[in-house]
């Protein structure tokens, strides 16, 4: 150590330039922190926000629920009859003529056989058998015309919600003249050629997408075409060479019918609305309705100024119409594409008019179990479910994880078995939960066949399947390490010094444990345990594997009986085709949300209330 | 033998002044230790300690920091069970009786031999329920009636009653630390002990509240023996009649306070009682 530092000279180096620099750099490296960290914050807020927002959006859609006022005359057949009169109210006689009738009346005009089908669909099909339940509870009414609030299908109340697509008033110039067709209940329409640019526009916007599509299919088709050949190449035999020439051959036929379609479909794209050019609306086209005065036209041809069509819903007018007494509708989606046909639409309008369309708070959602129809779907069985699952796993895992650490804690030798066991458990909470539901379903539901010693017995297997108890009974076993390793944190969290006081006094240590360490450690005990019941109410993958998301349409009333539970329901309700089920997953998300936001904050009050600082 | 000590408990303390008459009076054994080797794992803690503790005196420990004076202490009612590493050979005895023999529990000889902690740790209970633990779960209360006067004797020996008579349903844990610790002495004293053990009762105590607990340790010398882990030569001074100076786990030196203080044998008790050390 020949060198002697002069601190003189290192003190002056903290006014140097070089220091300036990296005091600028220092500070600059902490601005950028700071502005990773906010942003960080801001994306995460951000997809909450975005999350919260699209349930609830999705939620409120099914806040109401739309029904249709029915003037129903009650006429009932005697097999209907026996059942009202059946003094067991599980029976229920579902009266549906006299909702048809109805129906039939309030629409205008004749209701033809297919037409009826249509019609029919427009209300839920459990609307007769509430209808029974009204005759059931007053037989009195039998005879009578009443008025009776139907349930709309469940097409209908996404429809009338605006999610699927309205009719868009177009509007109509100057005046609409309406003469029979050359053919029965055909009518040709006269109107001011300038009229309905957007119907054209709209049309011809079909076509072009029919077009990309035809296109698209002749991309597939031609990569089809390259392929086969190359194999043709590439083929060892020659059957298998002549196999894949007739291969060539249909993919060629394809490619090519293809390519005409689209040509055909781009051709008539720039002609549609071009004079004297009649243009036919198919099934695959754009909805054309017209409405003069009462009177709703559905169109299936037309051309500038003139359009032939059908009558949907007929009145006494015959026309003809000045401008501002009809208009044209636009449904911009082709009706093989829609749930909600031509015909329900107008017969929908025509409702709304009326006012025969009322909107209620939609109880059923809460009050109903499980059902096929989307419209009567509700939660209300799951709810039960879970509440028993849950009232399961508390009682399994609480005690077991209370008595566990408290030994764990206060009584076992620290030895490398426990060590052991205490890596395991802190594992066993990272183990996925589908891991427990396998283990759940082979020990709880299924049991394990051993073949011992020549004798053939099963170990387990004890627990009804789909039933609350087994759920519960496997969500214990994925909550029971949380509840110990929060259990043995708070037990370790209890000052040394009382159980030294409570030793001290002549305690003994299970004294010490129940009288001192273990009252003092329940607020976070129970912290942790909420948290892991939280997290068990929103568990999923292992209660499918033990078959709680079954169908089923009643509440569980006891933990052995069948039963799903909340996030299974949302599960089936999200893999459901019909799209009711949409909005109604989102509900039962926002009452599984509510739930576990009740439990956290239940946790953080405990924490608040009962934290101690020694 | 439960009754006895349930005798002495409860008996109203007679107020006497220290004296050299009392100590040459009370010269009976209680604790009678010889050869006590304490090992932490393989570290050996205390080394060959012999001492014979007398009864109705108090006897200070005193020593430099980690000198096993503490760890001695805790031997006496055997809290150096609960530490699994800890390895107590050697022989004390309580009364003649081998504390550390087989089928003595544990449990009843913390009740014959009380102890008090460093920090004053009530628990997070009433005051009323801190003091009446001890008898509770060892059934000296028959009644109801009988375990109030039990605490409020205990609360009265430990000069604590007048300060706390009309709360004794608020937590120990809102008393100030010198009202704490004089508690806890009465949740020891309430046990109706034989000895009181008492580890550096005073050092997280003010010079105020010391001098009271001080005053507590000297009543109570009257009906227990009282045995006192302290860093304070003054207060060693003050309140013992007997001193022990233990130093790196040896027990250097053992006698009256007096001589200790006035003419230690020992070099290291004279540098240490010097302030040259320690």
């Amino acid at each position: 150590m020949t060198d002697v530092i002069d601190f003189t000279e290192l003190s002056a180096k903290h006014t140097s330039q070089a220091t300036k620099r990296r005091l600028r750099a220092r500070h600059w490296a902490e601005v950028r922190l700071k502005a990773y960290g906010i942003l960080a914050i801001g994306l995460a807020g951000a997809a909450l926000l975005l999350l919260v927002s699209t349930i609830v959006t999705k939620t409120t859609n099914v806040v109401y629920e739309y029904t249709l006022a029915l003037e129903t005359k009650i006429e009932v057949s005697d097999r209907d009859m026996e059942r009202i009169n059946d003094p067991n109210p599980n029976i229920r006689a579902s009266l549906r003529r006299p909702i048809q009738d109805a129906l039939t009346d309030a629409v205008p005009g004749e209701v033809g056989r297919r037409e009826s089908r249509q019609l029919t669909s427009l209300v839920s099909n459990d609307a007769g058998l509430f209808l029974g339940d009204i005759v059931k509870a007053d037989p009195s009414v039998i005879g009578q015309t009443i008025a009776f609030d139907a349930l709309l299908d469940d097409n209908l109340q996404l429809y009338l919600k605006g999610s699927m697509g309205r009719p868009d008033n177009i509007g109509g110039l100057g005046q609409l003249i309406s003469t029979p067709g050359d053919e029965e209940g055909t009518y040709d329409l006269e109107f001011e050629w300038s009229s309905f640019g957007e119907l054209f526009d709209a049309i011809r916007g079909q076509r072009r997408f029919d077009a990309g599509r035809a296109r698209a299919e002749q991309r597939r088709q031609q990569n089809a075409v390259d392929v086969t050949e190359e194999r043709i190449l590439d083929a060892a035999t020659d059957e298998e060479r002549a196999r894949l020439q007739a291969q060539l051959e249909s993919f060629r036929a394809r490619r090519d019918q293809a390519e005409q379609r689209a040509d055909a479909l781009m051709r008539l794209a720039t002609v549609i609305g071009e004079e004297g050019l009649r243009y036919q609306l198919t099934e695959a086209d754009v909805s054309f309705l017209i409405k003069a005065g009462e009177t709703w036209f559905k169109v299936t041809e037309i051309e500038r100024g003139s359009a032939t069509a059908v009558i949907y819903a007929p009145s006494d007018e015959t026309g003809p119409w000045a401008e501002g007494t009809w208009n044209g509708y636009l449904l911009d989606r082709p009706e093989s594409t829609r749930l909600v046909s031509d015909r329900q639409a107008v017969w929908m309008e025509i409702f709304e008019d009326r006012g025969a369309i009322g909107q209620v708070l939609n109880t059923r959602l809460l009050n109903n179990s499980d059902s096929a129809s989307a419209e009567l779907a509700g939660i209300w069985g799951a709810v039960v479910g879970s509440f028993w699952t849950m009232v399961v796993t508390f009682l399994l895992a609480f005690p077991l994880g209370v008595m566990a650490s408290i030994y764990l804690e206060e009584f076992a030798p620290k030895n490398r078995v426990t060590d052991l066991i205490e890596v395991n458990i802190n594992n066993l909470a990272a183990v996925p939960s589908i891991v427990f539901g396998l283990l759940g379903l082979a020990i709880f539901v299924s049991g394990v066949p051993v073949h011992l010693f020549g004798y053939d017995f099963t170990i387990g297997g004890f627990l009804p399947r789909s039933s609350p108890l087994a759920g519960g009974a496997v969500l214990a076993l994925m909550t029971l390490p949380t509840i110990i390793i929060a259990g043995r944190a708070s037990i370790r969290a209890v000052p040394p010094s009382i159980r030294d006081a409570a030793l001290g006094l002549g305690a003994s240590r299970l004294q010490t444990a129940t009288h001192h360490v273990l009252p003092l450690a329940m607020p976070g005990i129970l912290t942790g345990s909420i948290i892991g019941m939280a997290q068990a109410l929103g568990e999923t993958a292992p209660l499918l594997l033990v078959g709680m998301n079954s169908f089923i349409q009643e509440p569980p009333g006891d933990p052995l009986s069948p039963g799903n539970v909340l996030p299974t329901l949302i599960y089936q309700w999200n893999s459901n085709s019909e799209r009711l089920f949409d909005d109604k997953t989102a509900a039962a998300i926002s009452v599984l949300l509510v739930f576990l936001i009740i439990m956290n904050a239940l946790a953080v009050l405990l924490r608040k209330r009962f934290e101690r600082r020694w | 033998m439960t009754d006895t000590t349930h005798e002495t408990t409860t008996a109203k303390p007679a107020p006497m002044p220290p004296s050299v008459e009392s100590v040459t009076v009370n010269n009976e054994t209680k604790l009678r230790c010889k050869d006590v080797d304490v090992f932490y794992g393989s570290t050996q803690a205390i080394k060959q300690v012999s001492i014979d503790i007398q009864d109705k005196a108090v006897t200070a420990f005193i020593g430099p920091s980690g000198c096993g004076k503490s760890t001695f202490l805790r031997c006496l009612n055997r809290m150096n069970d609960t530490i699994e590493i800890c390895n107590v050979t050697g022989t004390i005895e309580l009364d003649g009786g081998d504390i550390y023999d087989e089928d003595v529990d544990p449990v009843q000889l913390r009740a014959r031999v009380g102890m008090v902690f460093q920090k004053p740790n009530p628990f997070p209970k009433s005051i009323y329920e801190n003091v009446s633990y001890g008898p509770k779960i060892h059934g000296l209360a028959g009644s109801k009636a009988e375990l109030d006067s039990i605490v409020e004797k205990s609360l009265r020996r430990a000069a604590l009653w007048d300060e706390v008579k009309d709360r004794l349903d608020q937590p120990g844990t809102g008393l100030s630390g010198g009202q704490q610790q004089r508690l806890c002495i009465a949740r020891a004293v309430a046990t109706a002990p034989e000895v009181l053990l008492m580890d550096e009762p005073c050092s997280a105590l003010d010079p105020i509240a010391t001098a009271q607990v001080e005053e507590l340790i000297d009543e109570l010398r009257q009906s227990y023996s009282v045995v006192i882990v302290t860093h304070s030569m003054q207060q060693a001074a003050r309140v013992s009649q007997k001193t022990a100076f233990f130093h790196l786990g040896l027990m250097l030196e053992y006698d009256d306070t007096g001589k200790i203080f006035t003419a230690p044998s020992h070099e290291k008790t004279q540098q240490y009682i010097t302030g040259r050390f320690g």
